[in-house]
């Protein structure tokens, strides 16, 4: 044998080696030593196959920037008070623009000598009198408010994170993608629905004091006093099983937030046999809680959970030991999530779901199987129709197609490329065109065959004269897949990724693998008249 | 086995003038339906809404479900049989943002109700807010129109300019052919379906290119032979090779259109009607615009001089 050919002989050997060692954990996983399970990958089945939910959540970062505005407005307003300037009122005006209303001119430059000292953040804008007041907005800088954005969607990928890890998944994903958007997989989850409750759950937690004088009822009619707000209270009828809501009137102020809290646990109340959540603090936050429960003893605390009061319990005594727990109307479910919830850490910035895909585990192998009876199924006509049109050398072809389906699996193992659905379609497809190069090159050999070539020569002439053709036509295909691998998602990209891994295993096993069977028969034997 | 003799010599190029007429009839059709029903019959990925697969135990009608979600009052509910063994129903509905979350739970809720727990199993779910679904549509676009650019580019290098005309009005002519089709027989596009349009447009270039191949190989191989007379001997001498592979490709997606289920099958159906129509224009889209290049440049040389 040509050394040639041994050498190229050798390469092929060598790929469907490597091919075979990886595959090999996807097709016998059951009879393989533990080092070569750990060396090579299964093929890695994307959610519609194996079932499982993939979401997109879209954080509402802007939510973010106005909490942090109206954190500077009671800051402000206690600042101010403290310097004895005196000021009607500070709000805050859409997203990122906070109003200070002064009563006379002097204090307003006052006030604004002293923001852009300790305050540069803020922007001065235009100021304005209205019926004897003299009013002034700021605006938060276009670069904090991006800080601030971006924090939000970080912090929330990190929080989900937290709280995805509760769900004992053993692969999710998590990615933040574009600017406020967040991919989340769960193959294999159990119960969606519980899964897009928690992970939308904002989870801010809030003490605030009740306001007492207020009559509730009134409120919910409209008259609501400034600096208080109206909220409802959850009653759980266990019974029955019914939510009910009654409103609560509670100040503006939030005297202390879920921040603090150090770890969240649900426990039984042996006495009613109810959940309830006990929760540590931080030193921080146990500092904070006994000197706000020693200035308020007697009085009413609620306790706000995303805008929904769990319980406001009266303040018997100072609560020095760092611990506080919220008992009221959840299930032992809601209470376990809410555990969850609080320790994993609040969302900067409530989230919502903006894509949500789920598919049962029973059609994801219903797909699997379809699929493959494509596969197989259209892999067995193109081999039928290869051989009854080329003969001989249709059995060749067959050979590089049989290769490429191996190589192709391969190397989706090996790149830890996801199989999804479209990507078996694509398998289908890339079936349909890989014969394409044997095509040409055969079609070329008939035409040389016909002017009178022998058959080395109309060989080399097939080969070499095909080639440029078929990598342009292969590239063109390929700028098609990498597009749509670029702009594809999920499922989408599963076919780009089997489209292009496709046209390159095919470039291979239909020019080179080909060529060396053709060489080593011309080799071996007279060929006086090929089949083809 | 040979189907096509070596000697073929059917004049492509002379049938050109029927063949753009029924190119221009046939995507006039298809557009023609897209304006009468108001743009293209968009799937929930793009326009947003709530898709369910249900498959249940006992034999049931669209109608009795349509009568378990009455209660329900969804906007624009679709029930359509699916296709496939057993009893399973595609259920769609439109709904706003805020009502899409746990829209699938209160239908699921409903369907147990009157069908009995158990009698019936959440198969799929889809949810795709309004605006992911305006984005995922412009991405979508936007993926078709780069696909075109960077294969306007290719080809202008690898061969001549107008050859990259040709190509990219051949591939417009597949896709806008192929959703033309879509809009007739009331098939929706969602993402699958996309990224069935750029197979179409990666495999119809493939087989342009070929064409275009062998035209740039056989120019000015024989004196004074016209390039009509080229572009005819060079679609005739790829064309076993056209029919072989188009044929081969026309059977795994047929397979996969028949055996592949319901899922992907407007995605098998996309490819099947895109190759078969990349196939045809190769030959009498592609090539002939070549020749109509030629001509109007000529023209203008001569207006000019």
């Amino acid at each position: 044998m040509s050394k040639s050919i041994v050498m190229r002989g050798g390469v092929v050997a060598g790929c469907l080696l490597l091919a075979l060692l990886a595959l090999a954990p996807t097709f016998v996983p059951d009879r393989l030593p533990a080092w070569w399970k750990k060396a090579f990958d299964p093929i890695h089945l994307g959610l519609d196959l194996q079932g499982g939910m993939h979401l997109v959540l879209g954080v509402e970062a802007e939510k973010a920037v106005e909490s942090r505005v109206d954190s500077l407005v009671g800051q402000l307003e206690a600042e101010l008070q403290s310097r004895e300037l005196v000021v009607r009122r500070v709000e805050r005006i859409g997203e990122s623009q906070l109003k200070i209303v002064a009563y006379e001119e002097d204090t307003v430059r006052q006030i604004d000598e002293w923001l852009s000292a300790n305050y540069p953040d803020l922007e001065p804008q235009a100021g304005e009198t209205v019926d004897g007041a003299v009013a002034k907005s700021y605006r938060l800088s276009s670069r904090t408010v991006e800080t601030i954005k971006s924090n939000a969607v970080r912090q929330a990928v990190e929080t989900l994170r937290n709280r995805v890890d509760q769900f004992g998944l053993s692969e999710p994903v998590l990615q933040r993608q574009g600017e406020d958007r967040i991919l989340v997989q769960l193959p294999g989850v159990k119960d969606p629905k519980r899964a897009v409750a928690l992970l939308g759950k904002t989870a801010r937690l809030e003490f605030k004091l009740v306001a007492e004088q207020v009559d509730p009822m009134e409120a919910a009619r409209g008259m609501l006093p400034p600096g208080t707000q109206l909220l409802y209270e959850r009653q759980l009828n266990r019974r029955s099983g019914a939510v009910a809501q009654t409103p609560i009137v509670v100040y503006d102020q939030t005297v202390l937030t879920g921040d603090l809290i150090a770890d969240a646990q649900v426990r039984i109340d042996p006495r009613f046999n109810e959940p309830y959540i006990s929760l540590d603090f931080n030193a921080l936050g146990a500092k904070s809680f006994d000197r706000i429960t020693g200035a308020n003893v007697g009085r009413r605390m609620a306790i706000v959970l995303d805008d929904t009061v769990y319980s406001a319990p009266v303040i018997r005594e100072r609560i020095s030991g760092g611990s506080a727990q919220i008992t009221g109307s959840f299930s032992e479910q809601e209470a376990a999530d809410l555990a969850i919830a609080l320790r994993a850490g609040s969302l900067p910035a409530p989230v919502k779901v903006l894509e949500d895909r789920t598919v049962g585990p029973s059609l994801g192998m219903d797909s699997i199987k379809q699929g493959m009876t494509s596969v197989i199924i259209g892999g067995l006509l193109v081999v039928l129709a290869m051989a009854l049109y080329y003969n001989v050398s249709g059995l060749v072809a067959n050979l590089a197609l049989v290769l490429n389906m191996v190589f192709l699996l391969a190397l989706l193992s090996l790149f830890k490329a996801t199989l999804t659905l479209p990507g078996i379609a694509g398998i289908v497809l890339t079936l349909g065109m890989a014969v394409d190069a044997n095509v040409l090159i055969y079609e070329r050999i008939r035409e040389e065959l016909r002017n009178g070539m022998s058959v080395r020569a109309a060989i080399d002439a097939g080969y070499s004269k095909a080639f440029l053709t078929i990598i342009d036509a292969n590239i063109t295909t390929f700028i098609a897949a990498l597009v749509l691998f670029q702009f594809g998602t999920g499922p989408v990209k599963g076919f780009a990724v089997t489209l292009s891994i496709g046209i390159a295993s095919s470039l291979f096993t239909a020019v080179f693998v080909s060529r060396l069977v053709f060489d080593l028969v011309l080799e071996r034997f007279q060929v006086k008249r090929l089949r083809i | 086995m040979q189907i096509i003799k070596p000697d073929i010599n059917i004049d492509f190029v002379g049938k050109k003038g029927l063949a753009i007429v029924l190119s221009l009839v046939l995507i006039l059709a298809g557009l023609v339906s897209l304006v009468a029903k108001g743009g293209p019959r968009y799937g929930i990925d793009f326009a947003g809404g709530t898709l369910i697969q249900v498959k249940f135990n006992q034999p049931t009608d669209a109608a009795t479900i349509r009568g378990a979600l009455a209660p329900l009052n969804l906007r624009g509910l679709t029930v359509q049989r699916f296709e496939g063994e057993g009893d399973e129903f595609l259920l769609r509905a439109q709904e706003s943002s805020a009502a899409l979350e746990g829209l699938s739970h209160r239908i699921t809720e409903a369907l147990e109700g009157s069908f009995g727990e158990g009698q019936l199993e959440l198969r799929r779910m889809e949810m795709v807010g309004p605006q992911a679904g305006r984005e995922l549509r412009n991405r979508g676009l936007l993926a078709v129109l780069y696909a075109m650019i960077g294969i306007l580019i290719y080809v202008s290098w690898r061969f001549k300019f107008r050859f990259a005309v040709g190509a990219i009005l051949a591939l417009l002519h597949d896709v806008l052919f192929t959703v033309g089709i879509f809009s007739l027989l009331n098939k929706e596009i969602d993402l699958p379906v996309i990224a069935a349009f750029l197979g179409i447009v990666g495999y119809s270039l493939n087989d342009t290119i070929i064409v275009y191949d062998r035209i740039r190989e056989n120019t000015g191989k024989i004196e004074k032979e016209s390039f009509p007379s080229v572009i005819n001997r060079s679609i005739n001498e790829t064309l076993s090779r056209t029919i072989m592979t188009s044929g081969t490709t026309l059977l795994v997606v047929l397979a996969l259109l028949i055996f592949g289920g319901g899922v992907i099958q407007n995605f098998a159906l996309a490819l099947f009607i895109g190759i078969m129509v990349g196939t045809y224009s190769s030959v009498f889209v592609a090539s002939p615009v070549l020749l109509y290049w030629d001509e109007y440049r000529a023209r203008r040389r001569g207006a000019k001089g």
